[in-house]
């Protein structure tokens, strides 16, 4: 086993390495809740979601929803991970006010979906495998709010039992943009597979992201050996909420464990908290203080059995997932930054295949998106899918651009008019004129219009051949930018003489 | 007939379908009863209006042709059983003024059925107890005394309230709970027939849980035929329980008398025990040569890890109810502490100390205990395995027979305050049902003959799983001939 180099912390006594592994809890897609059917919506009144199951009133019990099996399968699948035929239900035991039954029902020594695994495109092109150890099911607790009255906290149970899918990843990731990529990733497998909407601001996705260092050289032991001694001591980082703040969490927490060990300290094995304001990481709860959850398999439910042939049928009817996207765009001719990039989302990996439905070339369609379309979203702070310009108008500038039927420039301008306008690009450029001039004749007067007003700049260029992209800059002044670029310097260098680039 | 209360189930059903008797005349009559039984304190709610206001519906569905099996039928419904409307306390301060919104599935099914309730009966607390002492609503009291005594004896527990009152005719039929023995050992020691089902017959929800993994709901009755009529009407397959079971429910009453002629009966060595007392074992072979005399073969077979049912039950019955009772933590129902609290470690503290008895209390503790990361392997974990060798033992058993004959209880009801300072000699008392709650089998217990001192003694038949027509037969031909008729006298009925 092969594994990738850390990016290195320099540290007063020599480099250290990063091992990062992460937990991240997806809320699965459902109407109704994993063992209730009490609705799952987002941003309803506090506890107006709630069923005498997730209340823990007496005598209720749980009755598994099949959609969330369906939906931990698929994302195992997605994960290309096994899945296990059975699988065991238990109770985490503790208390806390917002969690009703007084234990949450979780998926403990027998998880629904074993090992895994995800690749990660880093901004290099390169592309590094990370493990998944298991993805199992569990009920999400309520919430608690403590900021409704001075003296007592309030409890909004609507939260109560959702299906939650926990993801382990194996400590496989070396650095802080590795932990977002990965969180991105995942992000991006669930979102195609449609078994979590991924909205992070709603708490839909969450991730608990473990730091420890180790001097260089510890981690390859520990991949060849499997042995955990050969990393340095874990700290638990909880519920971080978006990709930059886990890319800050470890970049926070790894520089303060090298301080620690450096200044002779050693590392509490604890679980601790991202405060994105200070950015920085602060203890929650030692070892020592962790619960003791008293797991036991959960008598009000029988093992969960999934016959293999309902594996396969949604196995059948899995989409295609980034990877595999990825892998034909650039069979398309994309580089594999341009593919990674499009495929990041799968609603702009949509919208580029609707280009290109509309007729435009691969590349100069993946070229147009990446650089231009979302671009200008970024800047406008929309997204693929609330941006203004359908993917038949970009398409049909691409094409426009590619039969020379307009310039480059033409279509950044024709590209702002449909922004805002909303009309179909062709018609704007027939309408309004736009079309390049690719007439030589034309071109010519334009250019014999320049020189003989230049005499001065023509003797210039003579000794200077590189001087002709002021006079290029001139005629498509004059042509108001419809003349074809090609073209001006074709008639250029006739009437300078000027000789073949080189 | 002297007084309607005299009425089994099976007689009252047949005179309220002749139209002998209307259902409030019926329920009239064990309102009465109920009312004038307070010194059983045999219930901690009773409803008669409610009762009355059922009894009338009924009469008018009778009056219309349309009554149902249980039409007006009057009956006792075990605290544990949730009832919509109606204040469920499971024998606990704990829960306060709980008045559940939802009915629970086995209650439901007895409505459906066209039974009348007469109000909610005592019970041990959270049915942690053989006697019926632990409830926070003071015990139950048997109706039952030793000759020439005037000593209070306890009905057995946790069915307490419901044992007393089909003991003292203060309903026709009454539902119970068996965790470890709750149904069959108050029946057997109130001289009154209950069967705990197969695990999975009945549906546990709206049941308050104590061990998920063991609690089942049965009938509580004055003959088999009675708890073979309720059982039926008890039993469902349940879309909300997801371990009640998709059998079939029969006709129990239709086999009922088919009588034992071949059936194999199992006469398990194991069940021999020290120090029980002569009159259980004189009882017991006495049963076998009943039902011998009735052409049943008897087999002699092993049960060889009964030893360990006890402890282990003592394991997995707290473990789980350690659990399933953490969500009684004054937050959202119940009780909650009126002291100041400083923080919600300290109101979990105060309210579950205040909510809870020393009995619950403790089991709390042990299942925490046996949980607790270091103890789960030692504990839980062996107690599972062990589990699994006494299932394995009834099924290597019932390859040599069809049913199994066992005493029901290692003695007679004992007086109010004799174990209760001890729990293990408490625990003692469920030495031959826990094992079935373990297997999760079906168990009848059947009143057999009454001690020296005239108190009841009952035995056991226990069955293959699902097979509680079979039970129900072998039952009803040990009744037969034990032909047992005693009733407990009448000291407690108010003037």
């Amino acid at each position: 086993m092969n594994a990738h180099p850390s990016k290195l912390i320099k540290g007063e006594t020599g480099d250290w390495e990063i091992v990062i592994g992460m937990e991240v809890h997806a809320q699965v897609l459902s109407k109704a809740k994993l063992f209730s059917g009490a609705s799952t919506e987002f941003g309803a009144e506090p506890n107006a979601q709630v069923s005498f199951v997730d209340a823990g009133m007496p005598g209720m019990l749980p009755v598994i929803n099949r959609k969330c099996v369906e939906q931990a399968v698929r994302t195992g699948l997605g994960l290309k991970a096994k899945i296990n035929n059975r699988s065991v239900f238990d109770r985490k035991n503790y208390f806390y006010p917002d969690l009703p039954q007084g234990y949450q029902i979780s998926q403990y020594k027998s998880p629904i979906v074993g090992e895994g695994e995800l690749f990660i495109d880093m901004p290099g092109g390169e592309t590094i495998r990370v493990g998944i150890e298991r993805l199992h099911l569990e009920q999400d607790a309520g919430k608690s709010l403590h900021d409704q009255h001075p003296d007592n906290s309030y409890v909004d149970l609507n939260r109560s039992g959702t299906a939650l899918m926990e993801i382990v990843s194996k400590p496989h990731m070396r650095s802080s943009e590795e932990a977002a990529a990965f969180l991105k990733k995942l992000r991006a497998i669930v979102r195609y597979l449609g078994t979590c909407d991924g909205n992070m601001d709603e708490g839909s996705m969450r991730a608990d992201v473990n730091v420890s260092v180790c001097k260089v050289g510890g981690y390859d032991k520990f991949r060849e050996s499997g042995d955990f001694k050969h990393l340095g001591t874990r700290c638990e980082i909880k519920n971080v909420n978006s990709m930059r703040f886990v890319a800050q969490a470890v970049e926070y927490e790894a520089r303060r464990q090298v301080e620690i060990i450096e200044g002779g300290g050693a590392i509490k094995q604890e679980t601790r908290l991202f405060d994105n304001k200070q950015v920085e990481t602060r203890s929650m709860r030692s070892k020592e203080e962790a619960h003791d959850y008293r797991y036991f398999p959960d008598p009000d439910l029988l093992p969960l059995q999934i016959e293999q042939a309902w594996i396969d049928q949604i196995k059948a009817s899995l989409p295609e997932l980034p990877d595999e996207k990825k892998a034909r765009f650039i069979k398309m001719g994309l580089s594999a930054y341009d593919a990674s990039v499009l495929v990041g989302e799968k609603e702009i990996a949509d919208y580029f295949e609707d280009m290109l439905k509309g007729g435009a070339d691969a590349k100069a369609a993946a070229n147009w998106l990446n650089n231009e379309y979302l671009g200008r979203l970024n800047k406008a702070g929309l997204s693929i899918s609330t941006g203004p310009v359908p993917a038949a108008s970009n398409a049909a500038i691409v094409e426009m651009v590619q039969a020379n039927t307009i310039s480059g420039k033409i279509a950044k301008d024709l590209l702002d008019i449909v922004w805002t306008e909303k009309e179909d690009p062709r018609k704007i450029v027939e309408e309004r004129g736009l079309r390049q001039v690719t007439d030589t004749s034309a071109i010519e007067k334009a250019v014999d219009a320049v020189m003989a007003a230049n005499p001065d700049k023509v003797e210039e260029v003579k000794a200077k051949p590189k001087l002709a992209a002021w006079f290029v800059g001139q005629v498509m002044k004059q042509t108001g930018g419809k003349a074809n670029p090609a073209a001006v310097n074709a008639v250029l260098k006739a009437r300078l003489n000027l000789p073949d680039e080189g | 007939m002297s007084d309607l209360t005299d009425f089994t189930l099976a007689e009252a059903r047949d005179a309220v379908k002749a139209k002998k008797v209307s259902s409030k005349e019926l329920t009239g009559a064990f309102v009465k009863a109920v009312a004038g039984a307070k010194s059983l304190n045999a219930f901690v709610t009773e409803t008669p209006d409610k009762a009355m206001e059922m009894a009338a519906a009924s009469d008018a569905r009778i009056a219309k042709g349309e009554a149902r099996p249980l039409e007006g039928l009057p009956l006792a419904i075990k605290d544990l059983f949730c009832t919509k409307g109606v204040r469920t306390t499971a024998g606990s301060n704990i829960l306060g003024n709980f008045i559940p919104p939802y009915e629970s599935t086995v209650s439901q099914n007895l409505w459906d059925a066209g039974a009348v309730m007469l109000g909610k009966t005592n019970m041990d607390e959270f049915a942690m107890g053989s006697s019926n002492e632990t409830s926070y609503f003071k015990p139950v009291v048997s109706p039952w005394r030793a000759k020439d005594s005037n000593q209070n004896l306890v009905p057995g527990g946790s069915s307490g309230g419901s044992a007393a009152s089909v003991s003292a005719n203060l309903c026709l039929a009454a539902t119970g709970t068996d965790t470890g023995g709750s149904i069959r050992q108050p029946a057997a020691v109130t001289g009154t027939v209950g069967i705990k089902p197969t695990y999975g017959r009945c549906s546990r929800w709206g049941i308050v849980a104590f061990a998920s993994s063991l609690d089942q709901a049965g009938p509580m009755t004055r003959n088999v035929r009675d708890s073979a009529i309720m059982l039926r009407h008890m039993a469902s397959v349940d879309p909300k329980d997801s371990t009640s079971v998709d059998v079939p429910v029969p006709d129990y009453e239709a086999t009922l008398e088919s009588g034992v002629k071949g059936l194999r009966v199992g006469i398990p060595k194991e069940y021999r025990i020290d120090g029980a007392p002569p009159e259980i074992e004189a009882l017991w072979s006495k049963g076998a040569e009943w039902l011998k005399a009735q052409g049943a073969e008897i087999v002699d077979v092993s049960l060889p890890h009964t030893k360990y049912a006890l402890p282990v039950y003592y394991i997995v019955a707290p473990a789980e109810a350690s659990s399933n009772l953490a969500r009684y933590d004054g937050v959202r129902f119940g009780h909650r502490t009126k002291d100041a609290v400083h923080d919600i470690t300290e109101l979990y503290e105060k309210s579950r100390a205040e909510g809870f008895g020393a009995e619950v209390r403790r089991r709390i503790l042990i299942g925490t205990y046996v949980l607790s990361a270091g103890y789960y392997d030692a504990y839980y974990s062996r107690a599972q395995k062990l589990r699994t060798l006494i299932l394995r033992d009834f099924t290597e058993a019932f390859k040599k027979c069809d049913v199994l004959l066992t005493p029901a209880t290692p003695g007679p009801a004992f007086a109010l305050g004799e174990k209760s300072a001890d729990p293990v000699s408490m625990y003692l008392n469920d030495v031959f049902t826990v094992t079935v709650n373990l297997a999760g089998l079906p168990a009848i217990a059947v009143p057999a003959g009454l001690t020296a001192n005239g108190l009841p003694l009952g035995l056991q038949v226990i069955g293959k799983a699902f097979d509680e027509a079979t039970v129900f037969r072998a039952g009803r031909s040990i009744e037969v001939a034990a032909n047992f008729s005693a009733k407990p006298g009448t000291w407690w009925r108010a003037a």
